[in-house]
């Protein structure tokens, strides 16, 4: 066991942890963080993704002794920002949500990518999603999406 | 149940290394997946861990006169953003992995991990990288080919750990990284091929090439290179038959569930024919 600080959706956590246990297991369990899913396990599909100091990262592959001092935001802790607001409304608008189950992980993606490229071309998005998987939407709908909120949203990227 | 250090500096870390017999953990990217458990389980790793992602004295890009020294902590996503990296490693780097990977995984790593399909690992073959391990009380500075022996299996001491790699920098006139996968991110390379020449008054005056997923280690032939270099463009474009068949026996690839052997050499050696009539 190990003492590990960090900051997770604005709040600061100092908690007695074993440094292996990966940090999804820990946000689902202990702070029933549960818009985090596991879906491969591998860190092949995205869907358990969370920011780590503001990009995207897979947290099934995470252990808990990496997180020291850093600061952790869920889709809870992001659904509390204008940005998640637009991205939401984006998502929404294009038809980008089907099954739900890889949505908390694309919008981690997308707000990852537009906080480095706020106008990121069609290629760049794609680049920027590839790490998460849709077995629904065929991803097309969830591209325009990303678009959309890179427009709407100017000035908050 | 093993036990995690999670030392305050570097030197903590050898210190560490010094007393113990431990598994060195950094971005986490390949170990985590190798060691996974059931859900809500601990990982199932074997030895004690030793945490070494967030010592920042190893995470530093800098260029001296002619090389590229990395600290072994770098992220693939900040070597891919750097000024100063080799734009055939940025293009390796480039279809490795997804950003989110790339933010965890670190260039120590995947070195150390020594996966014949480790995406890195052509270019800094082909590039002549040379690996700086450090204990307590010793330095070494090793060829990268010299460092990796096997699949998995380094030269690295149970009390050393990887400080930094270097890499000359240097600019050729033909350089390429290509690589087959079954999916164009997250995808482990079922070949991958890197390259490099260069070419002065139609003379090959510099001819590497490697391999990777293709045999137990990343595939480079010093002997066949130094018996090309040498040779004018023509001369090596109506010898590519001959170049291509000498490389033959050393491309010993496996069936797995990413690909088969047949496939593995019958597309290597089309990368290679392809790479060599570029050449003009």
């Amino acid at each position: 066991m190990g003492k590990i600080k960090f900051n997770l959706n604005g709040k600061e956590i100092n908690m007695f942890v074993d440094p292996s246990a990966r940090l999804l297991d820990i946000l689902r369990e202990q702070y029933g963080l549960v818009g985090v899913k596991e879906g491969c396990g591998e860190g092949e599909c995205g869907a358990c993704a969370v920011l780590i100091n503001e990009v995207i990262v897979n947290s099934c592959i995470v252990p808990m002794g990496t997180i020291n001092n850093k600061s952790i935001v869920t889709i809870e802790g992001f659904s509390k920002t204008k940005r998640y607001d637009v991205i939401k409304e984006a998502f929404e608008d294009e038809g980008a949500v089907q099954c739900g189950f890889c949505t908390p992980g694309m919008i981690i993606a997308s707000e990852s990518l537009l906080n480095k490229n706020p106008h990121p071309t069609e290629e760049e998005i794609r680049i920027g999603l590839s790490g998460n998987l849709c077995r629904c939407t065929g991803y097309n709908m969830i591209i325009k999406a990303v678009k959309t909120a890179s427009k709407k949203g100017e000035g908050l990227w | 149940m093993v036990k995690s250090f999670i030392p305050k500096t570097y030197k903590e870390a050898l210190n560490l290394l010094a007393k113990n017999k431990l598994t060195i953990i950094a971005g986490g990217t390949d170990l985590m997946v190798k060691n996974k458990n059931i859900s809500g389980l601990l990982p199932k790793f074997k030895k004690d861990l030793l945490f070494i992602a967030h010592l920042t004295e190893l995470d530093y890009i800098k260029k001296e006169k002619d090389t590229i020294h990395i600290g072994a902590n770098v992220t693939l996503e900040k070597i891919l953003d750097s000024f100063h990296t080799h734009s055939l490693l940025k293009e390796a780097l480039s279809i490795m992995a997804s950003p989110a990977i790339r933010h965890i995984g670190t260039i120590g790593g995947n070195i150390a991990n020594a996966s014949p399909a480790g995406d890195t690992l052509p270019v800094l073959y082909v590039l002549n990288t040379k690996i700086v391990v450090k204990s307590l009380d010793s330095e070494r500075t090793i060829p990268i080919n010299d460092f990796i022996i096997s699949s998995g299996k380094t030269i690295l001491k149970e009390n050393e750990l990887i400080s930094e790699i270097i890499i000359p920098d240097n600019k050729f006139d033909y350089e390429v990284f290509l690589k087959v996968g079954a999916r164009q991110a997250d995808a482990i390379s079922k070949i991958s091929f890197a390259a490099i020449a260069n070419v002065s008054d139609s003379i090959v005056s510099d001819f590497r090439v490697t391999f990777g997923a293709v045999g137990p280690r990343i595939v480079r032939e010093i002997e066949i290179e130094n018996n090309i270099i040498g040779l004018t463009t023509n001369e090596l474009n109506s010898r590519c038959k001959e170049i291509c068949d000498s490389y033959k026996k050393f491309i010993t690839p496996i069936d797995d569930q990413r690909s088969s052997a047949v496939y593995r050499k019958k597309v290597s050696l089309n990368l290679l024919e392809k790479y060599i009539n570029s050449i003009k």
